[in-house]
């Protein structure tokens, strides 16, 4: 048990160092902002005396280390500083956004991953059945569209002929849930239209990789019925490849969020980076980053975490 | 085995007429050819075959059993009576396991890593319904001991990668007698082991074979195993059968070409006699420590290499004599010592040497296929070496591909221009010995070159060896885990245990008693054509157990 | 003596089937014919889009930015698919939209390739220090979402072409390096490749005459698989507003400038996103099917 304490503890450490490191490449992306931020908020017409007064005031003055360190301090806690556009508490914007990309993220989420495992385990089963022909075809179609063409072929076939979801979804803090649900469908549909079929060609492939091991062949070969062969035989095995498939797929859900809240309108994170980079809100955009790129990191931590204490050689060593 | 009388005669397994396919590219090849294989209740038969024979295919169509991409297209199975084939599916499944148990060739492959291996062995009988779980439980442990198993009644509870593969070996022979089935089907059981392992391996099935009266299949490309293990042989070519007999009948007197060139295999001797011993030797590796990372690999190796002799270095995996090689050429610099050229010490990186100095010493791997660039032509694979080190060109270039051909006997005009897939295993171990030649060394390190080649071809490849040897005068170093092979080409012998060098000298003198305690276990453990010999070594070997008893 | 032990030696060494020697051309074209529907509806498609972005001013009725009518004509005579949100011709833009976008993230992609590509065949054949500082340097820069890390950096260096390719090109090339890292791997411990470091080859032989040619199987199937990502990429970020900008006709924000006609049930709107659709699935197949010829089954 020891060693593996060992393995998690390794895995946590490089996790905080690369998440460290990105914060420092996020961090040196307003260094290289032609001009300042000063300049920025002040304009070009700002009078060099308020640039060097208003410099002073936001810190600018001081040498980068210690502005870094000031900046990640508060980031840490929860400050990242004011918006240029609007000069409004980044966090305060932040915040609610956040649960909203999160909540629509689950959503989608609960979802597709029942029906892609479900999906991509049958596809393996029945290999080059006709099914699985079909299967293929659909998910490789599926994955090949861009984001907005399903957002829009939804909105054109359920919100437009059929009216029976709004085209825009647009919640506010005192939605009722079941309101939320409703008015979230059509994002979370588009979302785990795409996401279902990349998540189903790596299930599907790493389960047939599964079923090719002598060790399967060797149940049957001990007179296994089929459904022990897959439950006792393949499923332990196959825990690791599926947690690996599912993570990767949240971590893309998380990003792949960005265009279909601008397609909806939706109050999220994607929505406000997207708008922020367009105004160029540097402090903004740097903190919207940091919170997808951590989101990001942590997902696969956890995912490679799961896979060690899912594999047996790891639980149990010699 | 074979002197034993056997009591019951019945007859349980009658395959006639089996045709099996295979799918490549969407067309259906047969690769099996029409085979008839009869087999009494309690017998053992020997499938012998090269690689592509099909005795695989066969031993598993024993139990009604096609692998993905196969099926089984004509014939009849006829296991206790019943047509397998007529089977349906549920039917056969039932069969699996209880009546005919499967042995697979990689123990440590074939057990799955989620569960243990008592759950493993219990599995059969208890799905089966042929026992409780306490009682398979019970009967695993005892299992365990009888096939000599260390610490029987723990090591069940171990996951597959807690244990050695040797051990594996046996708890899969186990697993396989735990419904006591009438037919057990080898299939290459101690092919991945060590020499030393697998003798061990070869008693247990054999005892446990005659102790249940079980019938088996045993499926081997080695002879000399299949001559300790089988009543009976069957010659297997190409996905047909050549010739079969009873295993005393058949060695002493193969009726068909192709089992007659089997046997005579190992029949090969070096002929000429040892040049004379040159003053300076060519290649001399001194007081060699090695380590990959910090993992030590070879510990103070020394030893000398002159003009015109092979030096052969044996021992099983894990013993370094490859580590030896990877020094010599530089791959692996020494953590301490040094390796000398003609009496010039060579750099100890490869990066760090001369053109002349790397083009001096050459090397012949152990798969030709992986050695040839599998995109450039046999002109451009021997034709680099020419360029490269003797700036050869044009005309001078060609011919000279052409002469180095020639010397490996493959017809120049109809290869020069293939790329080294349109070639056989021997023609393109052939080329790499060409390619070698090309930089006209006078030092070839040859790395376990005809152990993944089938017997033949091997010996075809040793002939050239020494041709090429007499010829040129060229020095061998002979990098190999098989005995015979050593017998056949050495002049001088080195024997290497965990990366030390246990004893060295002439051949005559490493074969001949009295020998070093691991030479002699070495030697004792390799098989050989006789059937009694596996009887006879284990008689010897606990004179000996008994003598260094009473020491 | 020795001539006549190898023909027996040989007796028993079956070589391959002899191979049939045919141009590469007619070996091509017999493969192609075997091909599944899908591969070859895919292979149609590409042919396509190559034809109508080389010549999409033959082809187009009206110039790229030209504004030719009012806004958000309907389909007819005139105007074949109706105008655009600024009363530009639908049919032309998207013809010099096929050019752009496709050219833009083609040439985005090779350089993705060139950089990703040589660097993961180096940092194989090199091994050691080498390869632990670029494959640490890359597994950080994956660890940020690509998307996100592009608009960080759009934002940083301004939305123009030569950033844009550059950009894309940069983050793409960590993925291409990757793969190609690890087919190269597989390559470099090939014996034949330890043959030619024992024989004194330099790097640049190795790379260029041992390693490339054995990869280049996956690197092309990959090389489809990335320009459909980069391509999907580019009309996301142009669909933001923050790729390709205005004049120039590009499918993505096609898609946006005239996304309010849906509300309205015209299905116009969706045409470049179907454009762009049609050619990552006809991408998609033939990649499937050059996979599946190339690592024979999966």
């Amino acid at each position: 048990m020891g060693k593996i304490l060992k393995l998690i503890g390794q895995r946590l450490a490089i996790g905080l160092l690369v998440l460290w490191i990105v914060s420092l490449i996020i961090f040196a992306g307003l260094e290289f902002l032609p001009g300042d931020l000063a300049q920025e908020i002040l304009g070009q017409s700002a009078t060099p005396e308020s640039l060097a007064a208003f410099r002073k005031e936001l810190g600018l003055d001081q040498p980068m280390h210690t502005r870094y360190l000031g900046w990640l301090g508060g980031a840490l806690k929860g400050d990242f500083g004011v918006s240029l556009a609007n000069q409004r508490e980044i966090s305060e914007l932040i915040g609610i956004r956040f649960a909203n990309t999160i909540f629509l993220a689950v959503l989608a989420a609960i979802i597709s991953v029942p029906i892609a495992l479900t999906l991509g385990i049958l596809a393996a089963l029945y290999r080059n059945s006709l099914y699985d022909r079909m299967v293929n075809i659909l998910t490789l179609s599926s994955i090949s569209f861009p984001e907005f063409f399903i957002a829009y072929i939804l909105i054109y076939i359920f919100s437009v002929n059929l009216d029976i979801f709004p085209s825009l979804a647009n919640v506010s803090a005192d939605t009722p849930l079941w309101e939320r649900i409703y008015t979230c469908l059509l994002p979370a549909l588009t979302l785990t239209l795409v996401v279902v079929a990349h998540m189903m060609r790596m299930t599907r492939a790493s389960i047939i990789n599964l079923l090719a091991s002598p060790y399967i062949e060797m149940a049957n070969l001990k007179g296994m019925k089929k459904a022990r062969v897959i439950l006792y035989h393949a499923l332990p095995n196959a825990l690791a490849p599926i947690i690996n498939v599912v993570a990767i797929n949240l971590a893309y859900l998380i990003v792949g969020v960005v265009i279909v809240e601008v397609v909806f309108v939706y109050p999220g994170l994607g929505q406000l980076i997207v708008d922020s980079v367009q105004k160029r809100d540097m402090p903004v955009v740097q903190a919207c980053s940091l919170i997808f790129a951590g989101t990001y990191v942590l997902l696969n931590l956890t995912a490679d975490i799961l896979s060690i204490i899912t594999n047996p050689r790891m639980l149990y060593p010699k | 085995m074979t002197t034993e009388e056997k009591t019951d005669s019945e007859l349980l397994l009658e395959i006639k007429g089996l045709r099996i396919e295979g799918q490549t590219d969407d067309v259906w090849v047969q690769i099996v050819k029409g085979v008839d294989v009869t087999l009494n209740r309690g017998e053992i038969l020997g499938l012998i075959g090269e690689s592509g024979a099909g005795k695989s295919t066969i031993g598993l169509a024993a139990m009604g059993y096609a692998q993905p991409g196969c099926r089984i297209s004509a014939g009849e199975i006829f296991f206790d009576g019943v047509d397998l084939r007529d089977l349906r599916h549920r039917e056969r499944r039932a069969m699996r396991g209880i009546k005919i148990a499967y042995v697979a060739q990689s123990a440590a492959a074939s057990f799955n890593p989620a569960h243990k291996l008592i759950d493993q062995f219990s599995e059969t009988p208890v799905q089966h319904g042929v026992n409780t779980r306490e009682e398979a439980d019970a009967d695993g442990i005892d299992l365990f001991t009888r096939l000599q198993m260390p610490n029987p009644d723990t090591i069940g509870f171990r996951y597959p990668h807690q244990v050695s593969g040797g051990q594996l070996q046996r708890a899969m022979t186990a697993m396989a007698l735990s419904c006591r089935p009438d037919l057990i089907i080898f299939d290459e059981p101690t092919t991945a082991l060590d020499v030393t392992t697998q003798i061990e391996v070869l008693v247990t099935i054999r005892d446990i074979v005659e102790q249940f009266n079980t019938a088996a299949i045993y499926i081997t490309h080695d002879l000399a195993v299949v001559a300790q293990m089988a009543d009976k042989i069957t010659v297997l070519r190409y996905g047909e059968v050549v010739e079969e007999a009873a295993t005393r009948l058949m060695l002493s007197d193969p009726q068909e070409n192709y089992t007659k060139s089997l046997w005579a295999v190992r029949s090969f001797r070096k002929t000429a006699d040892v040049p004379d011993l040159e003053p300076v030797p060519l290649c001399k590796v001194e007081n060699v420590d090695a380590a990959y990372g910090d993992v030590p690999v070879l510990h103070d190796i020394t030893f000398e290499i002159h003009k015109g002799y092979t030096v052969a270095i044996v021992g099983e995996s894990g013993s370094g004599k490859s580590t030896a090689a990877r020094v010599i050429t530089g791959l692996l610099p020494p953590k301490q010592g040094q390796v000398f050229y003609k009496g010039e010490a060579l750099p100890p990186d490869y990066r760090r040497r001369t053109k002349d100095q790397l083009r001096q010493v050459q090397m012949i791997y152990q798969m030709a296929d992986t050695a040839l660039n599998p995109r450039q032509r046999i002109r451009d694979i021997i034709g680099r070496p020419l360029t490269f080190y003797l700036g050869m060109k044009g005309k001078k270039k060609e011919a000279r591909i052409r002469e180095l051909l020639n010397m490996i006997e493959l017809e120049p005009n109809d290869f020069i221009g293939r790329f080294p897939g349109e070639l056989s295993g021997g023609q393109k171990q052939r080329l790499c010995i060409a390619r070698a030649l090309a930089a006209e060394p006078e030092f070839i390190i040859c790395d376990e070159v005809t152990s993944a080649l089938d017997q033949l071809v091997a010996e075809g490849i040793l002939r050239l060896l020494d041709r090429l040897q007499q010829e040129l005068s060229l020095a061998y170093m002979f990098i190999t885990h098989d005995l015979a092979t050593v017998r056949a080409i050495a002049d001088r012998v080195i024997v290497m245990l965990q990366g030390k060098i246990v004893e060295q000298g002439s051949k005559l003198s490493v074969f001949s008693p009295p020998h070093h305690e691991y030479t002699e276990l070495l030697l004792s453990s390799v098989p050989e054509m006789d059937p009694d010999w596996l009887d006879r070594t284990l008689e010897e070997r606990k004179h000996l157990s008994i003598k260094s008893a009473g020491q | 003596m020795t001539q006549q032990t190898s023909t027996i030696g040989e007796s028993t060494d079956a070589a391959p089937p002899p191979v049939y020697k045919t141009s590469r051309f007619k070996t091509a074209m017999r493969e192609l014919k075997k091909a599944p529907l899908s591969a070859k509806f895919g292979l149609l498609i590409i042919i396509l889009y190559v034809i109508a972005a080389l010549f999409a001013p033959v082809f187009a009725p009206f110039g790229e930015s030209e504004i030719v009518g009012t806004e958000y004509e309907p389909w007819g005579d005139k105007f074949f698919l109706g105008t655009d949100n600024l009363g530009r011709d639908m049919l032309s833009r998207l013809l010099y939209g096929a050019r752009n976008t496709v050219g833009i993230a083609f040439v985005t992609t090779l350089f993705a390739f060139l950089i990703g590509g040589v660097a993961g065949i180096f940092a194989a054949i090199l091994g050691g220090w080498a390869d632990q500082v670029l494959s640490r340097a890359i597994d950080i820069l994956m660890a940020i979402p690509q998307l996100i890390f592009a608009l960080l950096l759009l934002t940083i260096f301004g939305t123009s072409i030569p950033v844009l390719i550059g950009i894309i090109a940069v983050l793409d090339s960590t993925r291409v390096f990757r793969l190609a890292r690890s087919v190269s791997l597989n390559v470099v411990v090939m014996d034949y490749v330890e043959v030619a470091r024992l024989r004194g080859e330099r790097l640049g032989w190795i790379t260029i005459k041992e390693v490339l040619p054995n990869i280049m199987p996956p690197l092309v199937a990959e090389f489809g698989l990335r320009f459909c990502f980069v391509f999907l990429l580019i009309s996301g970020l142009s669909f933001l507003g923050l790729g390709l900008q205005p004049p120039t006709a590009d499918w993505g924000s096609m898609v946006r400038d005239n996304a309010t006609l849906i509300t309205y049930g015209d299905i116009t709107p969706l045409l470049p996103a179907a454009a762009i659709a049609l050619l990552t699935v006809g991408t998609n197949f033939v990649v499937d099917w050059f996979l599946h010829k190339t690592s024979g089954l999966k």
